[in-house]
């Protein structure tokens, strides 16, 4: 083809445009965010909005040398990439600066440079190039774990560098993986272990074993296409219950109500086992095998949150599932995000008529709780349409990776796709709070070099690979 | 090409579904959920207001009775305080470290976020001290008032004081909020509209640290502060501090009038209290100290407390019957201290004429009289009927309605009072008779009393008795205020058939010692009224001069023996102080007695027994 070999032909113009419009309503938000009337010029360089304009421009000079590059330079030197990256990880922690007890930037005079930016499209085009090798099989336990290592050796360093909501990220790389081929129940598994970890922090113990009961009963009915045995099994849990609770009250014995469920649900437990024996029933094991995984997750959970995470991510938690409520101590960031976004009501209060976010009352209004600026000023129509932007650019992403014939650029397509979106869906999330709050930026528009930049790299090597996708066939 | 492309739509579904949860966020917490709008508002805006100079009073000759002084609260918001040293600043304002921790804990329990006022009406020398050091204090504010001052230690019944708003007025008035001030009694409540002015209320925006980032909608909503309006009163200041004077150590009452207007020209009640123990800090304990106080200082007899008016309404009496011309040519028998039904004191001429009677007091003539004035009419009832509605006229036994604060009416006893004790048609004129003589159920105010005297002064008017001439408006013009004429055409002749009665009580009559005066013709009316529980009451009514009279005044002096005892003198002081501008020293020593003397410690005794 004659125009094959012209990238800026190529070149998705759709997704740079994209790009462009959310990096510029990024840059009037933080002017608006920090504005005042001290410092009226959007160009003043002594301010962020300033600053943030070098940081864009720098950005774009960046995206077009990523774009100069060969395509094949990606595949090539993903790995090394990966090396580098994971020395920069591990260096970071003797030599970083500190910075509100994170160990994780570089400071070279002015510049500050952040590795686990780099990180998430190293890692990312490593995954790309692992999967993408012919004798790749995805099902392969051999697979799992080299894919889990690749994803582990970044994550653990950052978490060493105290900030655990960037390592969050690497999760996200599952959706990947099911889209290459994963099995479809470790995604459900996956989900059904966060459910309970909720389920385990908000109910008492009591209320979560008998919720396991009702589930394993109902689950048991839904594999055997059954309505009358589960109906019997839990008539069953509550008849031993009530004989046990009865038994209990006679004879005075002072047990708890865990302890008499705990008992009626090891006596159901054998009697299924009986009636599965006998009747040859297979799906009895399956369900059985379930509840104890369930009883066993739920009962690390309680560990894990007690002893494992810091008071601090504990605090950030309970805020988010309402266990604790202190809208003046741990929960001020949340509170006054949520009152900023809000306050903006329908059509928001106009550019620069916001008053919580320019009047300080939101902490780190301009990087973590930039989109509070966007709830308040453009309201709640603003606020969906800058989703909606975002939405846009995540199904053209997912799109564009679909139709290349390349496995290594759809695999690197649909990890650009997932860590935006974990980082949109987080961040937008925890400023109205639905998501506890971890420390990460929304794409495109919070304010800093650093995560603009990695965003920037991350989207136009994606970009590059597309634009060269009719050139070579893997 | 790839079995798992399907797959996309799973990863698209995700990323939608995600979206749509925050979507449905968002509209509840910015489109259902208003109380994020609400905080916001908290946050950011600071209503501020500016509490306008309340008017200041002068008296009819432009002396000034009330006026302002700055002083200053000390605000809090409890959120922005940071620990303090309370020592040093207990040691600025001048508060103990308990009350003042105590008045924190207040404030934080009304608001976190809103400030409350501490300390209330710091002096000028300590906000000077405090503003240098304010900076050590975070979240301590400021706000400027003003304080009424006396120049004068006069007239704290008349004027009134200015305290907090209560629940009640706040419920009553929307313009009212906590801690604004507002009248409470006397002029000050009967005007507090205009006195008052108009609070400004700016809205200020303020940031995380409460700095003022500026006015709120450029200040659209913003109101300016109106300063209050002065008024001119009528009171004659000098007078006022010389009635007050006269009434020292006496539970009692003076009200001058000046009858051609209306004017109140001295309104004492006594015992009394400085006005200025209603201002400032100690205003709580001076306040408990006087509603504790046995003899009610802050009574204002003059107008809250009615009495029997005794002998002094046999000019009431008079002036009914003349008008309804049964009492100018009769002659009624007396027996002097032998006369039934009802004894006669004063050993006189008999049979007697009404000149005479007003003269002598007696009692003799006027039950006759006042038998006639009911026989006059075809039953009892209609004649009761028709006295008591000539009372209403003259303003005995309804508030005269001037512009007084918490007037009495007092009380004309009615016919279906009289039927309920000795039932229809159980009583005639004989079984009422001590209305006659102004004892029995009829009460008067003070005030009523010098009204009546204003009527027979003007020969047949009287303008409701009122304590503010003029509000000056802001452009320095006078905004004269008009009150009720009442005019009782009884005839010109019958009323100087009671004036030369009343000239012969000084001149001759019961008065004569007491309250005569070199060179001037007073007309008065002396009153001893009957008291169950100690010595009687001393009453006096008088104008003075006789002709063109320019003062009508009641005295009433509790437990003051007899009329011409106390009651007398005093009125007849006043009315040389007004008219001749100095007491004669032939008269000197009535002051000096009047002054001296103490009826309260004498009282008390009575108390016991």
């Amino acid at each position: 083809m004659k125009t094959s070999n012209n990238i800026w032909f190529n070149l998705d113009w759709t997704t740079v445009l994209l790009y462009l419009l959310l990096v510029f309503l990024g840059w009037i938000n933080i002017y608006a965010a920090v504005y005042s009337d001290d410092h009226q010029s959007i160009m003043d360089m002594g301010q962020k909005y300033g600053k943030q304009l070098i940081w864009i421009i720098a950005g774009i000079v960046l995206a077009i040398m990523v774009l100069s590059v060969d395509s094949k330079f990606y595949a090539a030197f993903a790995y090394h990439i990966y090396a580098i990256t994971i020395l920069l990880l591990i260096a970071v922690l003797f030599l970083g600066k500190e910075v509100n007890g994170a160990r994780a930037w570089f400071e070279f005079g002015n510049i500050a440079l952040q590795p686990a930016e780099l990180g998430k499209f190293a890692t990312n085009l490593a995954l790309a190039k692992c999967i993408s090798q012919f004798d790749f099989k995805i099902q392969k336990m051999r697979s799992y774990i080299i894919l889990i290592l690749l994803i582990l050796l970044p994550s653990v360093l950052i978490i060493m560098q105290n900030d655990t909501g960037s390592a969050l990220v690497f999760a996200v790389f599952v959706f990947v993986f099911y889209r290459e081929g994963l099995n479809g129940m470790v995604l459900f598994w996956g989900f059904a272990a966060a459910a309970l970890f909720i389920l385990s922090l908000l109910l008492d113990q009591f209320k979560l074993l008998f919720f396991l009961l009702t589930i394993s009963v109902a689950a048991y009915g839904v594999l055997r296409q059954n309505i009358k045995e589960p109906l019997i099994g839990f008539l069953a849990i509550i008849g031993a219950l009530g004989l046990i609770w009865l038994i209990n009250s006679i004879f005075s014995l002072d047990g708890t109500p865990l302890e008499l469920l705990t008992i009626t649900s090891m006596l159901i437990a054998i009697l299924v086992i009986i009636y599965g024996i006998i009747r040859r029933i297979g799906e009895v094991w399956r369900i059985l095998l379930f509840f104890i995984f369930a009883i066993g997750i739920s009962m690390s959970v309680n560990y894990f949150y007690k002893n494992v995470m810091a008071p601090h991510q504990r605090d950030r938690i309970d805020q988010v599932l309402g266990i604790k409520i202190d809208k003046l101590g741990k929960g001020y960031n949340v509170n006054q995000s949520k009152i900023a976004i809000g306050s903006g009501g329908i059509i928001g209060k106009g550019f620069l008529k916001g008053t919580q976010t320019k009047y300080n009352f939101v902490p780190e209004q301009s990087t973590d709780f930039i989109f509070c600026t966007v709830g308040e000023e453009w309201g709640f129509i603003g606020a969906t349409a800058v989703l909606g932007l975002f939405l846009l650019l995540l199904t053209r992403l997912i799109n564009i990776a679909e139709r290349q014939r390349s496995q290594f650029s759809r695999v690197y397509g649909y990890g650009v796709a997932c860590i935006l979106f974990f980082h949109i869906a987080i961040n937008i999330s925890m400023t109205i709070g639905l998501a506890p709050v971890i420390g990460i930026p929304l794409p495109f528009f919070s304010y800093g070099g650093s995560s603009l930049w990695s965003f920037t790299i991350l989207l136009f090597i994606f970009l590059r690979l597309d634009a060269s996708r009719t050139e070579n066939i893997r | 090409m790839d079995v798992f492309s399907k797959r996309k739509y799973l990863v698209i579904g995700l990323f939608s579904l995600t979206a749509l949860i925050i979507v449905v966020r968002l509209f509840y917490i910015q489109v259902i959920d208003s109380s994020y709008k609400i905080s916001a508002a908290t946050n950011v805006l600071r209503r501020e207001i500016n509490y306008p100079a309340r008017g200041v009073i002068y008296d009819r000759n432009g002396k000034l009775m009330v006026f302002n002084q700055a002083a200053y609260d000390v605000l809090i918001t409890p959120r922005e305080v940071k620990a303090f040293d309370t020592l040093a600043f207990c040691s600025i304002v001048g508060v103990a470290k308990e009350e003042l921790i105590n008045e924190i804990i207040k404030a934080k329990n009304f608001s976190r976020y809103k400030p409350s006022p501490i300390i209330k009406q710091l002096s000028s020398q300590t906000y000077a001290v405090l503003q240098e050091q304010l900076f050590k204090y975070p979240g301590f504010y400021i706000q400027a008032r003003t304080l009424r001052q006396y120049p004068a230690k006069i007239a704290a019944h008349v004027l009134g004081y200015v305290g907090e708003v209560d629940q009640k007025a706040i419920d009553a008035n929307k313009y009212y909020e906590n801690g604004d001030y507002i009248g409470r009694s006397g002029i000050e409540r009967a005007y507090e509209n205009e006195l008052r002015g108009v609070k400004g209320i700016s809205y200020k925006m303020v940031d995380v640290h409460q700095m003022i980032k500026g006015s709120f909608e450029q200040g659209r909503l913003d109101t300016a502060a109106v300063i209050g309006k002065n008024l001119i009163s009528t009171l004659n200041a000098d007078l006022q501090g010389y009635g007050e004077q006269l009434l020292s150590g006496k539970v009692g009452s003076i009200v001058a009038i000046e009858p051609s207007t209306g004017e109140i020209l001295v309104l004492a009640s006594s015992p009394t209290f400085d006005p200025g123990l209603f201002v400032g800090r100690e205003r709580g304990r001076n306040y408990a100290k006087l509603l504790n106080d046995p003899n009610k200082p802050m009574l204002n007899r003059a107008i809250t407390s009615s009495y029997p008016p005794g002998s002094t309404f046999k000019i009431a009496n008079a002036l009914i019957g003349l008008k309804d011309g049964v009492l100018q040519t009769v002659r009624y028998s007396c027996n002097g201290p032998a006369s039934t039904p009802i004894v006669c004191t004063h050993n006189h001429e008999t049979p007697l004429g009404l000149i005479s009677a007003i003269r002598e007091s007696c009692n003799s003539f006027f039950w006759q009289a006042f038998r006639s004035e009911i026989n006059h009419y075809s039953t009892p009832t209609e004649g009761l009927e028709a006295f008591r509605n000539s009372l209403l006229e003259m303003g005995i036994g309804r508030k005269i309605g001037g512009d007084l604060y918490a007037e009495n009416s007092g009380n004309a006893p009615s016919v279906s009072y009289y039927d309920k004790i000795y039932g229809q048609g159980g009583w005639n004129s004989m079984t009422i008779r001590s209305l006659s003589i102004g004892q029995g159920e009829l009460l008067v105010t003070p005030l009523q009393l010098s009204n009546m005297v204003s009527l027979i002064a003007n020969r047949g008017y009287y303008i409701a008795p009122h304590l503010v001439r003029s509000i000056q408006e802001y452009d320095g013009t006078q905004d004269t205020l008009h009150y009720d004429k009442h005019t009782i055409d009884a005839g010109r002749d019958n009323y100087e058939m009671i004036v030369e009665g009343m000239e012969q009580v000084v001149e001759s009559g019961t008065a004569r010692v007491s309250a005569k005066i070199d060179s001037l013709i007073i007309c008065g009316k002396t009153g001893t009224i009957q008291n169950p529980h100690g010595e009687a009451h001393s009453a006096f009514v008088a104008f003075a001069p006789k002709i063109n009279p320019k003062i009508a005044i009641a005295v009433y002096i509790e437990n003051g023996v007899w009329g011409a005892r106390y009651a007398a003198p005093i009125a007849s002081l006043i009315i040389e102080k007004y008219l001749k501008g100095r007491i004669a020293s032939r008269r000197q020593h009535f002051e000096d007695a009047m002054i001296n003397s103490n009826l309260i410690s004498t009282m008390k005794l009575e108390g016991g027994d």
